[in-house]
């Protein structure tokens, strides 16, 4: 469980990117953070892991107050995936980039092997077992990457913009994956500003704006609300665009998945009046 | 990263910073082959408090005097050398003359670095890169010094990144010996230099598109030129150039030494005259 | 005459097994806004790449078919030639600007093409104004976000007065607030100043609704080409992995359920929205 207290952040450079933000993700949920770019959501983040300490407030994980442990040890259970996996890469074989983080963490030489297959088949890379990480495509390096954070098997998953550059296809498989971590009960926290992957997933969504946490629930609730998403700049998912003009016909405003959104106007030309 | 501070471009205006840089270099070299001229005291302490005002003028006292505190080691390194040389070769004598003299080579040191200091402290990056453009310098060179400044910050940024990427897989910087230190280091270096290439093929794919190369005379958006300030400094130059030239020729320049024991030996003559 | 038509454009990068687009023809008018869609690794990228010489000039390897844009053979003309013609805006904002201000970043392409002062200033100020960045001309490019950067980017291009401006994925690190603003210059740059425009996206649902011409490709063949609103409300496309916009789905699902809805097929949340106001309205 995380637990972020009043937390204020200032950059050397004075600038104070959090303003006092509070927030519990208990094990097992999955909140996507959003927010204009600057916001302080991946600011905000790098809390978790300790790569960033509060200038106040606290944050734990755990029960353990970030500033009272090292990074390493709380990556054991957050991992963190970075946007841009050239900022992780850097190993010999895909087999070493994915081994690099378990022999950090003291694993066993048996138990990194056992894990580094696991990985490759959990992202479909065993056949690029011993290829060069650099020789891969776009989308395979960041397979690469996550598969090298999965395999140390945290609890919690952090990934940040993970649908930038991504296909639409790309993005189904992200959202199963998503899906298939959260059957595991793994808690999964994303930072992004794709309303649309948002509004398939439905998380617990988490609005930031300058430093400060402006609005927080479901993402059923909040995605539909414009006066809130143009306060923090963010653009409401087509569907929710739609019920929004449709609202005058008295139908509900916060729609944002497509069947819902299927069955609800069948059922009002159903049963609009007859003229 | 503080050290990359100094060379982010901060618009100061003082009537300094708004002076050609050419003129400002030719100033600076003119105090360096002065300065290399003299190896007495007090022509060099003169030279020493003429920047002086220049540094008031501009406004970087702090910066200049931190400079100034960086140089120290070395200065303090130089005096020690060659007063130990003299004491070494005179057959273990330390005479107030070699005092001097050493003291006049560390004061030359101190010289050039405060005239340096002042050209790069009121000179910003896109200045200098201007003036060497005007200055006929293959526009090659002029333009990877302004563009290795301009992504400084950015290479700064992406360091930190990186760093941090890395950190959050178990990656302990700190931890262990010399070597292993120096090999905790690969996985940030890896990364930073794949990520420069790419950095360089991408920036070169822009800078063709934009008909980089299309004829061998390049024209230029701002031009130099030159206002009273400038001519005020070129005539300060000169005359400095002229001053040094006549008093090397002419004007017997006498050392401490030889003050302190012309005024103690009229002290002295003082002393017997009297009753 | 159009103005880009290639024939069997095939290209092949150095050391590749296989080409990274095949057979490639087709044809843009003047005016026309173009859009290029496709999975990752379809080969759009590199189509953009033939448009203003980088290929084969910059990236040698194995080019074959006929090309030719603005008039002019790409393979006979180098790519400085070309940028006065064709100005290319790649997707990474920062690694696009290289001055350490805005305005001489925008001057580089005059600079190189030893335009004169007086001339450059004029059409710097000018694509300044086109983009709405003219109050960040002395600003470095560290410093501004990435939206703007992206439209100091277009100002560099534009600054030249290409006939076409070809855009490769600009807003893949925007947010959705930001890509909008740049499909909006686009589009008046396309409307009111008559250039071409060739925008390769993958958020339909924010460009569709700009486009005259859409090029669908997939493992670097041309799959389909023409009618935004008929390419898109097909099964086959949908199949390819292209992100169809939700409105569009939307509709395609409510008239298979027999839903009767008028007008064509909406490429916009507003179109379908106004649609669905008049059916279930009345009946």
């Amino acid at each position: 469980m995380i637990v972020a207290e009043g937390v204020h952040f200032s950059y050397p450079n004075k600038v104070e990117a959090l303003k006092g933000v509070s927030l519990t993700i208990k094990d097992g949920e999955f909140v996507a953070i959003m927010g204009q770019n600057g916001a302080g959501k991946s600011t905000f983040v790098k809390h978790f892991n300790g790569l960033l300490k509060p200038t106040s407030g606290k944050v734990s994980v755990d029960g353990v107050e970030t500033t009272k442990t090292s990074v390493a040890a709380l990556a054991r259970n957050v991992g963190f995936v970075f946007q841009n996996p050239d900022h992780q890469l850097f190993s010999e074989t895909v087999e070493d980039e994915i081994a690099f983080a378990l022999k950090n963490f003291g694993f066993k030489p048996e138990v990194v092997e056992e894990r580094v297959t696991w990985a490759l088949n959990l992202l479909a890379l065993t056949q690029y077992r011993k290829t060069s990480p650099f020789l891969l495509s776009g989308g395979e390096r960041k397979r690469v990457a996550l598969a090298s954070v999965l395999a140390w098997d945290p609890q919690t998953l952090i990934l940040d913009e993970p649908t930038i550059g991504q296909d639409h296809e790309q993005k189904e498989i992200l959202r199963q994956f998503i899906v298939q971590m959260q059957t595991q009960g793994k808690t999964v926290v994303i930072v992004t500003h794709d309303v649309e992957f948002v509004a398939e997933c439905n998380p617990r969504v988490v609005l930031m704006k300058e430093g400060k946490i402006v609005a927080e629930g479901i993402g059923k609730d909040i995605l539909t609300n414009p006066d809130v998403l143009t306060e923090s700049s963010i653009v409401l998912p087509q569907i929710a665009q739609i019920f929004n003009k449709l609202s005058q016909l008295g139908l509900p405003k916060n729609i944002i998945d497509i069947y819902e959104a299927e069955k609800i106007i069948l059922n009002a030309e159903e049963t609009k009046p007859v003229k | 990263m503080s050290v990359f501070d100094g060379l982010k471009f901060r618009k100061v205006y003082s009537p300094i910073h708004n002076l050609d840089p050419r003129v400002k270099f030719a100033y600076v070299i003119s105090i360096f082959a002065v300065a290399i001229v003299f190896y007495q005291i007090i022509p060099l302490l003169f030279l020493f408090f003429l920047q002086i005002p220049f540094v008031l003028l501009a406004r970087v006292q702090r910066q200049w005097l931190r400079s100034l505190r960086g140089a120290a080691f070395l200065a303090v390194f130089i005096f020690v050398v060659n007063v130990g040389t003299d004491y070494f070769t005179s057959g273990y004598t330390l005479t107030a003359a070699n005092v001097e003299s050493a003291s006049a080579l560390t004061l030359r040191f101190v010289v050039l670095i405060e005239s340096f200091s002042i050209f790069f402290l009121t000179t910003s990056p896109d200045h200098l890169g201007l003036a060497l453009e005007e200055s006929h310098v293959p526009y090659e060179f002029s333009f990877a010094f302004t563009t290795a400044v301009r992504f400084v910050p950015v290479l700064a940024e992406e360091a930190q990144t990186i760093m941090d990427a890395q950190k959050a897989r178990g990656l302990e910087l700190e931890k262990g010996g010399l070597l292993k230190k120096i090999r905790n280091y690969v996985p940030v270096l890896i990364p930073l230099i794949v990520s420069a290439i790419r950095r360089s093929l991408e920036l070169a794919e822009a800078m063709e598109s934009r008909a980089w190369g299309a004829t061998k005379k390049r024209t230029n958006l701002y031009a130099l030129k030159l206002h009273k300030g400038d001519y005020a400094l070129l005539a300060i130059t000169v005359g400095i150039l002229v001053g040094a030239v006549y008093v090397h020729l002419y004007v017997p320049i006498p050392t401490i030494v030889h003050l302190l024991q012309h005024k103690s030996l009229l002290i002295l003559s003082e002393i017997k005259r009297k009753p | 005459m159009a103005i880009i038509e290639t024939k069997n454009l095939t290209y092949t990068y150095p050391g590749a097994s296989k080409p990274s687009i095949i057979d490639v023809s087709i044809k843009v008018e003047k005016g026309e806004f173009v859009l290029v869609t496709g999975p990752s690794g379809c080969g759009k990228t590199t189509l953009c790449r033939c448009f203003n010489g980088l290929i084969p000039h910059f990236y040698q390897g194995e080019l074959t078919g006929e090309i030719s844009v603005a008039g002019e053979d790409t393979l006979k003309h180098h790519t400085y030639e070309m940028a006065k013609h064709v100005g290319l805006v790649f997707q990474n904002p920062e690694n696009q600007l290289f001055a350490l201000s805005v305005e001489k970043d925008v001057a580089f392409g005059l600079e190189n093409l030893g335009v004169p002062r007086e001339e450059m200033r004029k059409k710097v100020d000018w694509a300044l104004n086109q983009t709405d960045i003219y109050d960040l001309r002395e600003r470095s490019p560290h410093e501004i976000s990435g939206g703007q950067q992206q439209r100091v980017a277009i100002a560099c291009v534009l600054a030249m007065e290409p006939e076409i401006i070809v855009l490769d994925e600009p807003t893949s690190f925007l947010d959705p607030l930001s890509a909008e603003k740049i499909f909006e210059v686009i589009y008046d740059l396309n409307k009111k100043q008559g250039i071409t425009v060739i925008l390769v996206e993958h958020r339909l649902d924010l460009t569709a609704k700009y486009a005259d011409h859409l090029i669908v490709m997939d493992e670097g063949k041309v799959r389909f080409e023409g009618n935004p609103r008929e390419i898109l409300s097909t099964e086959e496309t949908r199949l390819i992995g292209v992100g169809i916009p939700k409105a569009t789905l939307l509709y395609q699902m409510l008239k298979k359920d027999g839903l009767n809805l008028s007008g064509n097929t909406p490429l916009s949340s507003e179109e379908l929205a106004d649609q669905l106001l008049e059916t279930l309205k009345t009946k």
